[in-house]
């Protein structure tokens, strides 16, 4: 169970507004996570604390391939990302690096900086606390989930591999 | 099916796909740069994989902080090199190089018909030659270079279609610029754009590789424009590789059409801070700025700098703006040289550097500061992107950001050719 307090962003949120270029050197997630949405929030790395759940509109995560773009929000200590949509790179960035999104419009519209949501990974269920309200997230695909249990894109190569030849 | 979903269909080893279908599709080019490749190589090295699936399938490019903007981008571009040699790998770096946009078509490493991911969100890029290209992230990457396949969700295809006769100094970076700022930067999310129409058969192949470049603004997952006769002369002489060509069968097959009628259409500029927020000059020309930018994978090639040429000719730059001229490839470098287009930039007062990402993408090479303005050919006007996050961009067509470096504003090319 994913419990945190709310920092809400609009839409659009691009990859230079999560982490800038000039840190894609930076290979630790932490030290990442203290830049995270610098450009447009500059007091974000401070603020955010950990299990705390970014809320977004549309199109979150849009712009740059840069992988580091999910490890930065998770190196901020953020939990989960909750959005009504997110641009499909970073979505499977997302899926590789392990950072839980959630599509799921009515939970964005009905929450507001400061409340709490608690997020059900398994069933896909975000309850706001401070409001009282209950809302379903539209479910991965079931290729993606598929995905997801096998432990990941790169685990499940590995099974493979290991059951193959690695190679001389 | 569309060409898009012809050529997935035909990686995946299937008769036909579906819109939506996940399907896992052969690749015929993996890249990565040097701000993705460490995260691919680091992946890579824990899948414990000995070798990648074919070397020469493999590239790695040198462009986002290259020429090594500090120490740690040094570093990390000698593991890189390290790791190319190790693994037998295409490693480009200062020799022939370029950004990766511009020098993988030139080179041929790229063709009709190929699946292409890379490590980079203008990946979409090569489409205009009638492949299917799509930018990915490293861990997706590092999977392609172990095991030459990569898992997609076939997406739908928007056809775009634009009527018409381009007037003068409207380019292919207008065209993509305006349809952004119609359709929105998420208009055409997880979807594949179809450039077509009469104005698209008259754009250059270096205009079709501007639109194609740009669909990620849209929310694409790739921009493609169908092989011509155009496409097939760009190719020629670049490759031995034989390459298919694929067409979409029907107007049922689209997921929708948009028409565009683009004969009275002006330069176009997308203001701070999103592409889509998209202006006709006219509407922005009282707007100075303190930098301009003329390069990148969007607008660094020749046709760009011959564009920007036939404006600064004879001219000077307005004192105090600072006109940088980034050439995309050390191959477009060269035909500029040739063409006495550098001498004309020198002598217009303006910088000509080294093929390199390093403005547009905020590294290195012409960085802006807090309250500064820059007009850039280039494809994000993001906050902070260039530098400060204070500063502004407005992405703009080559002969708009020459003419805007003559008059220190943003102008019309127009304006300034009359004069």
């Amino acid at each position: 169970m994913i419990r945190g307090k709310v920092h809400k962003f609009g839409k659009n949120i691009d990859t230079d507004a999560i982490i800038a270029a000039k840190y894609a050197n930076i290979t630790d997630p932490p030290e990442l996570g203290k830049h995270c949405m610098e450009n447009i929030d500059p007091d974000f790395g401070k603020r955010v604390e950990k299990g705390d759940i970014i809320v977004a509109t549309t199109n979150f995560g849009c712009g740059s391939s840069r992988e580091i773009a999910p490890v930065t929000i998770k190196g901020a200590g953020v939990a989960a990302v909750v959005a009504k949509s997110f641009a499909r790179i970073f979505f499977r960035n997302a899926i590789n690096t392990g950072l839980p999104l959630l599509e799921c419009a009515e939970a964005v519209d009905a929450s507001d900086p400061g409340d709490t949501l608690e997020i059900d990974l398994s069933t896909g269920t975000v309850r706001n606390t401070t409001k009282n309200l209950v809302f379903s997230a539209v479910p991965y695909p079931e290729f993606v989930t598929e995905l997801i249990t096998a432990g990941g894109l790169v685990e499940s190569v590995m099974k493979k591999m290991s059951k193959e030849d690695k190679g001389p | 099916m569309t060409l898009a979903e012809k050529i997935l269909a035909a990686h995946a080893g299937k008769e036909s796909v579906r819109v939506g279908e996940f399907v896992n599709v052969k690749v015929d080019m993996v890249m990565a740069s040097d701000l993705t490749a460490h995260i691919a190589a680091d992946q890579f090295e824990r899948m414990g994989a000995k070798r990648p699936f074919d070397p020469r399938k493999v590239v790695f490019v040198m462009d986002h902080f290259f020429p090594n903007k500090d120490v740690a981008a040094a570093e990390q571009i000698k593991r890189l090199r390290e790791f190319s040699k190790k693994h037998g790998l295409l490693f480009v770096e200062a020799i022939d190089g370029g950004i990766e946009h511009v020098y993988l078509p030139e080179k041929g490493l790229v063709l009709p018909g190929d699946v292409v991911v890379g490590a980079d969100s203008h990946t979409c890029t090569y489409g205009a030659l009638g492949a299917f290209a799509t930018g990915m992230g490293s861990t997706d990457i590092a999977v392609a270079m172990v095991t030459g396949e990569i898992w997609m969700k076939v997406p739908p295809t928007i056809k775009f279609n634009y009527k018409g006769k381009l007037p003068a100094w409207v380019t292919g970076k207008d065209l993509i610029l305006y349809t952004i700022g119609r359709i929105t930067v998420d208009g055409a999310l997880y979807a594949a754009m179809e450039f077509t129409g009469e104005a698209i058969e008259e754009l250059s192949m270096d205009s079709r590789f501007t639109m194609a470049n740009m669909a990620i603004e849209a929310g694409a997952k790739t921009g493609i424009v169908a092989v011509d006769d155009k496409t097939r002369a760009y190719v020629k002489g670049r490759t031995t590789r034989p390459y298919k060509v694929y067409t979409t069968n029907s107007e049922a097959d689209y997921a929708s059409i948009v028409d565009y009628d683009v004969s009275k259409l002006e330069p176009q500029v997308a203001v701070p801070h999103s592409p889509d927020n998209v202006r006709s000059i006219s509407e922005v020309s009282d707007i100075e700025v303190d930098q301009v930018v003329i390069g990148s994978c969007t607008n660094g090639r020749l046709e760009d700098f011959e564009y920007a040429a036939r404006i600064l000719r004879g001219k000077r730059v307005h004192p105090g703006i600072r006109c940088i001229v980034i050439p995309g490839s050390q191959e477009v470098y060269l035909a500029a040289l040739r063409a006495g287009l550098i001498e004309v930039f020198v002598r217009a007062g303006a910088v000509v550097g080294p093929p390199t990402c390093g403005p547009c993408v905020g590294g290195h090479m012409g960085i802006l500061a807090a309250g500064e303005r820059c007009a850039s050919t280039t494809n994000r006007n993001f906050i902070g992107r260039m530098g400060s996050p204070r500063s502004e961009i407005y992405l703009v067509n080559p002969a708009v950001a020459a003419a805007s470096a003559i008059t220190g504003r943003l102008t019309d090319p127009k304006e300034v050719v009359d004069r």
